[in-house]
Order: structure tokens, then C-alpha cells, then sequence
């Protein structure tokens, strides 16, 4: 019997892709959250390096950095892959799962965290990017194909957050006319029942979400 | 039987390029080399990488692939003899986990970042540069030549360019980073790597590096 344990905090998104592949695979794993503003000696044992939530311990064994877990979860555990077979299908859903924490992810967080001018000048470069990943749902249900996989997991805090952020800002990024794929995306990918059960309460992310975007606008010295 | 062809879009000094070219020489697989000019990108990269518009492009049998990382993950899978990543999960996950480590903390924000910088942006890049590599010196100590043990493999290729891009970094930055007193292990396993035969000759010349280097710190300072 493995014991496995998931260092995280109830709303990151990284945290949440490492909760998705436990649960599609079946695997038991006990949570410990952290709170980032008072962390845990024992986090800061686990992941001297970072300081950062998620991180897996497997008996014993301590990993961090999502997408190194997430790896390692589908070295180990074999049930439900969640990348494919075929090398070159391996690698394209790599780099759209970097590409999304490289690129898209920080591009609609600077649209997230911006007023004025500056984000004026966000929207089209996290639009640019969305329409990147667009074109690699055609023909598609999920990036994974018919089922979920690396890219839909990595990618589906937008599925989570995307309605938070057009609460607040009153933006939405994924019109539906403009990303048909994108849109259709989201909502097949929140009906999966595994996603459905570890979705975030909608209300208590606003309340956060909104505080820090607050932050960030209130940090901003004015030009 | 399939017929394997391999081309490889680079630059001359990419370290990102260099990694590449190392994992397709250790595992024997030929390929067509075609010189980029990333300053007057092809029509051909960006049609190859519209999503970067970078390199190294990789492309086999019209398979295209871009991202380093990903490169090395892919010609590792697709071709078994000489592996780069170990066969242990845990270990896997290390080798993938320093890796990111140093391309952000040592490549990237790190030591180019120092060499530029003056004043107290130099002595903040260099202080979280050297806590980086620490952490990395941490890593070689009692392993043997490589980060992998006896034999080259992934970590290897991912750090090798600071065996020989960061002493002209130092030269042309007039910066010190890596004293070998400081990081013996370290020093050591840069003349392993840079002896290695995948490696040895396959280096660019080190003074067309410098004169590169001198030409982008004067553009590039901060």
C-alpha cells in the first residue's frame, strides 16, 4: 500500500492539475493544504528550493514543480494515461502543456492584474495565444482526443477561472463567436465527473481573486 | 523499413541548440543540420515555429517539434540505445526537476543576466546565481563524472553549456561566477562534459563567441 501526500492550497491551479491526475487514476492520496502566508515548517522542509505548493511526497519520495509531478505520476502509476503512446503525440502535448505555463497562463494573468493602457496592450497578446491552442483542438473533444489528458489538465484552470475573471473585470477572453473549440472546450471539460467533484467553489474564488487583483492595481505606482 | 530523416534548424551559439545536437550525436542518428540567422528569422522557422518563432526546430520525417526540453524528451522515446533520462520514476523526476531548476535560475535570469547587470542589479543576479548553482554543486557531489553517474544523460545535456558558455559570459562581463575553488564538483564535471566526444568537437570556436557576446552585452546592458 502506498502512501501518498499532496502539499497544496484549495485554489491554485497547479495545485489542481496534480488533483485531477490522482483522482483519474484512481490513486489515494491524503491532502495536507498549506497556507502560503504562514507556511508549514513541513513544506519548507519538503521543498527547500521553491517554497511552493504542489508537492507530491510517495513514500517518502518528494517531488515538486506541477508538471515534473504529473510526469511522475504517469511514470508510476500506469492505469488511465494521460499522455499518449506514440512519441511525436507525446511531445506536441508537452509543449502545449509549456506552452500554456510559459506563455497563455501568464498572458491572461497580465490581463487579470492590469488596467488602463496596460491592459489594452495584454488583451491581444493573450488572445494571440488562445488562438494558438484553438487551432489544436480541431477535430478534437479534448486535447487528449476523446478522453482527458496532460493538455487538458494543465490547461483546465481556464475552465475554472475564465468565468471568475469576466465577473471581475468584465472581460471575457473566450468569446464564444471567436473560439468556438475553446468554448465547447470548456464546458466538456468541466462535465467530466472527476473535474465536476474537485471544482473550486465559484463564489469563494471571486472573493479572492478579486483581492488580488486589487492588490496588484493598488501596487501600481501611477504614471 | 522507414527511412529516417532528420533535420535540425539551429543557431550557431544557441545553447538550446547545442543540447540537441549533443542527444542526436550520442545516440548515432545522422541529420541534416540548416544554419539559422535568428536576426532575419526564414520563412522556413516561422513557418516551422509560428508558436516561438525560435530554435531549435527538429524535424523528423515531416514531424515537427520544437522546445529543447521537449526535443530531448522526444529523441530519447523514439530512439532506445544510449538513454538519456534514467529508467527510475523518482530519478526522472530529478533529473527533470534540475533541469528546469538551472534553465531558470543559472540560464535564463541568472548568469547572462549578471554579466550585463551593473551596479546592484550585478550583485543581485550574481547572488541568486550562485545560490542556484549551490544548489547544483549539491547535486554532483558523490556522483560520479556525470549527474547521471558514469554516463552522460539529460541533466547532462540541459547544464552543458555552462562548461563552455559561462567562462566567456565571465570574460566578456568581467564577472566571476563559477570559482572552481567554490564549486569543485562542479569544475570537474565541466571538464568531463566539454571532453566528452559527443561534445569536443562540436563546439563553437571561442573567440567567434566572444566577439558575439561583446556585440550583445553592449546591446543587451542593464
Amino acid at each position: 500500500m502506498s502512501e501518498v501526500k499532496l502539499f497544496r492550497t484549495w485554489s491554485s491551479p497547479y495545485a489542481l492539475r496534480i488533483v485531477w491526475a490522482l483522482e483519474l487514476k484512481g490513486i489515494d492520496y491524503e491532502t495536507i493544504f498549506e497556507d502560503l502566508s504562514n507556511k508549514s515548517q513541513l513544506l519548507l522542509q519538503y521543498n527547500p528550493v521553491h517554497k511552493k505548493v504542489p508537492v507530491l511526497v510517495h513514500n517518502g519520495k518528494v517531488i515538486s514543480e506541477s508538471l515534473v509531478i504529473i510526469e511522475y505520476i504517469e511514470d508510476t502509476w500506469k492505469d488511465t494515461p494521460l499522455l499518449p503512446e506514440d512519441p511525436y503525440e507525446r511531445a506536441t502535448a508537452r509543449f502545449w502543456a509549456k506552452f500554456n505555463d510559459d506563455k497563455l497562463l501568464p498572458s491572461i494573468w497580465q490581463v487579470f492584474v492590469t488596467q488602463g493602457k496596460e491592459q489594452e496592450e495584454a488583451i491581444p497578446v493573450a488572445t494571440e495565444n488562445l488562438s494558438f491552442i484553438e487551432e489544436d483542438l480541431k477535430g478534437k473533444k479534448f486535447f487528449g482526443g476523446q478522453t482527458i489528458g496532460l493538455v487538458d489538465i494543465t490547461i483546465g484552470w481556464m475552465a475554472n477561472l475564465i468565468s471568475v475573471f469576466i465577473e471581475i473585470t468584465g472581460i471575457n477572453l473566450i468569446d464564444a463567436d471567436k473560439f468556438p473549440l475553446l468554448f465547447g472546450w470548456m464546458q466538456n471539460f468541466s462535465d467530466v465527473p472527476v473535474i465536476k467533484e474537485s471544482w473550486p467553489p465559484h463564489d469563494k474564488l471571486v472573493i479572492k481573486f478579486r483581492a488580488i487583483r486589487e492588490s496588484y492595481l493598488s501596487a501600481d505606482v501611477p504614471k | 523499413m522507414e527511412s529516417q530523416e532528420v533535420k535540425l534548424l539551429g543557431f550557431w551559439v544557441s545553447p538550446f541548440v547545442h543540447r540537441v545536437e549533443w542527444a542526436l550525436k550520442l545516440k548515432g542518428v545522422p541529420y541534416e543540420y540548416i544554419e539559422e540567422d535568428i536576426f532575419n528569422k526564414s520563412p522556413l522557422l516561422l513557418e516551422l515555429n509560428p508558436v516561438h518563432k525560435k530554435v531549435p526546430v527538429l524535424v523528423h520525417n515531416q514531424k515537427v517539434l520544437a522546445e529543447s526540453f521537449v526535443i530531448l524528451e522526444y529523441i530519447d522515446e523514439n530512439w532506445k540505445q544510449c538513454p538519456l533520462l534514467p529508467q527510475d520514476p523518482y530519478d526522472r523526476a530529478k533529473a527533470r526537476f534540475w533541469a528546469k531548476f538551472a534553465e531558470e535560475k543559472i540560464l535564463s535570469d541568472g548568469a547572462w543576466r549578471a554579466a550585463r547587470a551593473k551596479g546592484d542589479n550585478r550583485e543581485k543576479a550574481l547572488g541568486s546565481t550562485i545560490e542556484a548553482l549551490e544548489k547544483i554543486e549539491g547535486e554532483l557531489k558523490g556522483k560520479g563524472k556525470f549527474f547521471g553517474g558514469e554516463s552522460i544523460g539529460y541533466l547532462d545535456l540541459a547544464l552543458g553549456w555552462i562548461s563552455y558558455m559561462l567562462p566567456v559570459w565571465e570574460d566578456v562581463g568581467s564577472i566571476k561566477i563559477m570559482d572552481p575553488t567554490r564549486f569543485p564538483a562542479t569544475a570537474a564535471w565541466m571538464s568531463e562534459f566539454v571532453n566528452h566526444p559527443a561534445v569536443k568537437d562540436s563546439l563553437p570556436p571561442r573567440d567567434k563567441m566572444i566577439i558575439y557576446f561583446e556585440k550583445r552585452l553592449k546591446e543587451l546592458e542593464i
